[in-house]
């Protein structure tokens, strides 16, 4: 708290620097006082001063990220996807709970990992994720991936936020950095979820991979934290797409359910054999590659393969996104 | 009657043509933008003889092939209140939006404190304070939290000033009591106000208000009427758009219009009132007889109207006309002019009512 007083001083620097730059440059040779001041404290300022603009910067974000995460339907879609590791699990439970054995589950159908989860509470993660990351997941980010820029439009708070100035490019990383915030608060909401029900229903303890060696319980959670993470980050390529859709309309409702459209396209073009030659570049079609995070040693392939995939993504669509963006009428 | 009234239009364009007019070169626009320009980064946006808002030739086409915004010259001066008159559909909006660095103009030049305006938005606008079109809020958060949100959105608003701001913006609006209410149970006359308030956020040099008085009741009206008296008295320009003539005629000092995507005036509210002429007004218990004296008194374009008599006042004295009335034993309760409202002078200029240009 010591540091407020020096800070505020900073800011205030900055304040007339700015203005002064303004005037500088159209005064050019001018020399007068108020040329002069801010250059004489600006060694000494200029860290601080860096560091205050930072900071107010990044008050848009703090203030996109509370309002995202104090909406209903933030909320709402969280709770839902909270809720498939508790349905997975109570159902896994109650169909070997008559007394069947480990292998008493329905073969080796439904997704990956069901069939450990018996043995070890802890596969429910890795279930929990599998079966979000098609359907779920995705939707959860289209929904809020759209709504961003579309959202404020047809709201017409956008043109209130570009008037204050908050900046187009500004407002448009901000906007991508809540998306990624959802992106991981939705994946952790799904992996704690199923790691809390996995716990009460299920033993935990060492557990096999799908090489066959065993790991411990710790080794286990470090991987769980992991594929959560890989989760994350195979959805911030349809972030980006979503954001794209985004600047395209003044209607939330059209650019989410474009976004979630996308999804659902690509999923099915990535089952047609027939389109194989297409489907490496299609979003969705490394995602379940996170299993190979439960291979002893870990088969790294896919995984990279579909971190290029989401890097490529971002960049083509989060370019999109900013060229439309910064150019566009705002009309609503 | 019409030559003084386009003086301030044409003077600036000429001089940017050929440069020095002799004696009055008090504002040549190219040459030495360091004044104005100093002016305005220090003190409170007077001294830019530039205007506050200043468009050259700013037209607008939208991809369809419409022409909202046609070569409009617009110049506010500052520390004026400035209404901007026109019909719906007439490109107030328009306007508007690309002097707020919204919409990309078509071709010409808009300059907002004396800044070119797409360009430098992020200098300019944290020194404007907006309402457009209307008020926009998040329904789900309260009326305090919009104007945090609003107020993070501006990268020079200070952070630990905020709630003090938001605080002093609410009560300005009197809105304090239903701060902690979510937006989405306003009233339109409640957002109204919050949308004012978030234009308050800090001491603004031009505030820019389209329509800010749109679903208040009498009371708040007058609020937002003295609320602008106020703020224009503290040296800030208001930049005000309406519909309403008495309006703008009770608080502007300056006024332009627009039809049809371009300006038909600019000037000083007295000027163009001024410039539509006043009527005769008789009030009679007999307008038939009045009505007929009158015409025999030169009055043009008599109409009765229940006990009210109207007509272009001749040129000869009044005094003889009333006389005239005494003699043909007509009885009248009142004899008059009536001052020329701007509504008159609005009618004259566009020879239309406020119908919706097609």
């Amino acid at each position: 708290m010591s540091r407020a007083e020096p800070t505020a001083k900073t800011a205030t620097t900055a304040k007339t620097a700015t203005t002064a730059t303004a005037a500088e440059t159209a005064t050019t040779g001018q020399a007068g006082p108020t040329g002069t001041a801010p250059a004489a404290t600006a060694p000494g300022g200029t860290g601080g001063v860096g560091a205050a603009r930072t900071l107010w910067t990044l008050g848009l974000l703090r203030s996109e990220l509370v309002t995202t995460f104090r909406r209903w339907r933030t909320l709402a879609l969280l709770a839902v996807l909270a809720a498939v590791p508790v349905l997975v699990g109570v159902a896994v439970r109650i169909e070997t709970g008559g007394g069947g054995g480990p292998h008493g589950g329905g073969g080796g159908e439904g997704p990956a990992f069901i069939a450990q989860i018996t043995n070890n509470g802890l596969f429910l993660v890795f279930t929990a994720l599998a079966a979000t990351l098609p359907v779920f997941l995705p939707l959860a980010v289209g929904v809020v991936a759209g709504d961003t820029i579309a959202g404020e439009a047809s709201a017409g708070t956008l043109r209130y936020l570009l008037v204050a100035p908050a900046g187009r490019t500004r407002l448009l990383l901000t906007k991508y950095a809540t998306v990624t915030a959802f992106c991981l608060a939705a994946t952790f909401v799904v992996a704690v979820s199923a790691l809390v029900v996995g716990a009460l229903l299920f033993p935990l303890g060492d557990l096999t991979t799908i090489s066959g060696t065993r790991i411990g319980f710790g080794e286990g959670l470090a991987r769980a934290l992991l594929i959560a993470l890989v989760v994350a980050a195979s959805l911030l390529g349809l972030a980006a797409l979503g954001l794209f859709v985004s600047t395209l309309t003044n209607s939330g409702v059209a650019a989410m359910a474009t976004t979630v459209g996308l999804v659902i396209t690509a999923q099915i073009l990535d089952q047609i054999p027939q389109l194989h030659a297409i489907q490496p570049y299609l979003f969705p079609h490394y995602w379940l590659s996170f299993a190979d995070l439960m291979r002893e040693p870990v088969y790294w392939d896919g995984l990279v393969k579909n971190l290029e995939l989401q890097a490529l993504y971002a960049a083509v669509f989060g370019s999109a996104a900013w060229a439309r963006f910064t150019t566009k009428d705002i009309t609503a | 009657m019409d030559e003084p009234r386009d003086e301030p239009r044409d003077e600036p364009r000429d001089e940017s043509v050929d440069l020095p007019v002799d004696g009055d070169a008090s504002a040549p626009p190219q040459a030495p933008p360091p004044a104005p320009q100093d002016a305005g980064a220090g003190g409170n946006g007077n001294g830019d003889d530039d205007g506050v808002i200043r468009t050259r030739a700013l037209t607008k086409r939208y991809r369809g092939g419409q022409l909202a915004v046609d070569g409009l010259d617009l110049t506010v001066p500052a520390g004026s209140v400035f209404g901007f008159l026109g019909p719906n559909g007439s490109g107030k909006t328009t306007t508007i939006r690309m002097l707020m660095g919204l919409i990309e103009p078509t071709s010409g030049t808009a300059r907002v404190l004396g800044q070119s305006m797409p360009r430098h938005a992020r200098t300019v606008l944290p020194h404007v304070g907006a309402l457009i079109e209307g008020p926009a809020l998040y329904g789900f958060l309260s009326g305090r939290d919009n104007l945090l949100r609003q107020d993070a959105a501006d990268p020079t608003a200070d952070p630990r000033t905020r709630r003090s701001r938001v605080a002093a913006a609410l009560d300005r609006v009197g809105l304090t009591a239903a701060a902690g209410k979510k937006a989405r149970a306003y009233s339109l006359g409640m957002k109204q106000r919050l949308g004012l308030a978030a234009a308050l956020l800090q001491p603004r040099r031009l505030l820019v208000l389209d329509e800010p008085t749109n679903g208040l009741d009498p009371q708040g009206m007058r609020e937002i009427r003295t609320l602008v008296r106020e703020l224009a008295s503290d040296g800030t320009t208001v930049f005000l758009s309406s519909h309403l003539l008495d309006e703008i005629e009770q608080v502007c000092t300056h006024a332009a219009v627009m039809a049809r995507g371009r300006l038909l005036t600019q000037g000083p509210v007295a000027d163009l009132a001024a410039g539509a002429r006043g009527r005769l007004v008789v009030t009679t218990p007999d307008p038939a007889e009045a009505a007929r004296v009158l015409k025999e008194q030169g009055v043009g374009d008599v109409v009765a109207d229940g006990d009210r008599v109207t007509g272009e006042p001749p040129e000869r004295d009044l005094a003889d006309v009333n006389a005239a009335l005494v003699t043909a034993g007509v009885r009248a309760r009142g004899f008059g002019i009536e001052r020329a409202s701007l509504e008159d002078a609005f009618v004259a200029l566009t020879g239309e009512g406020f119908d919706v240009a097609g």
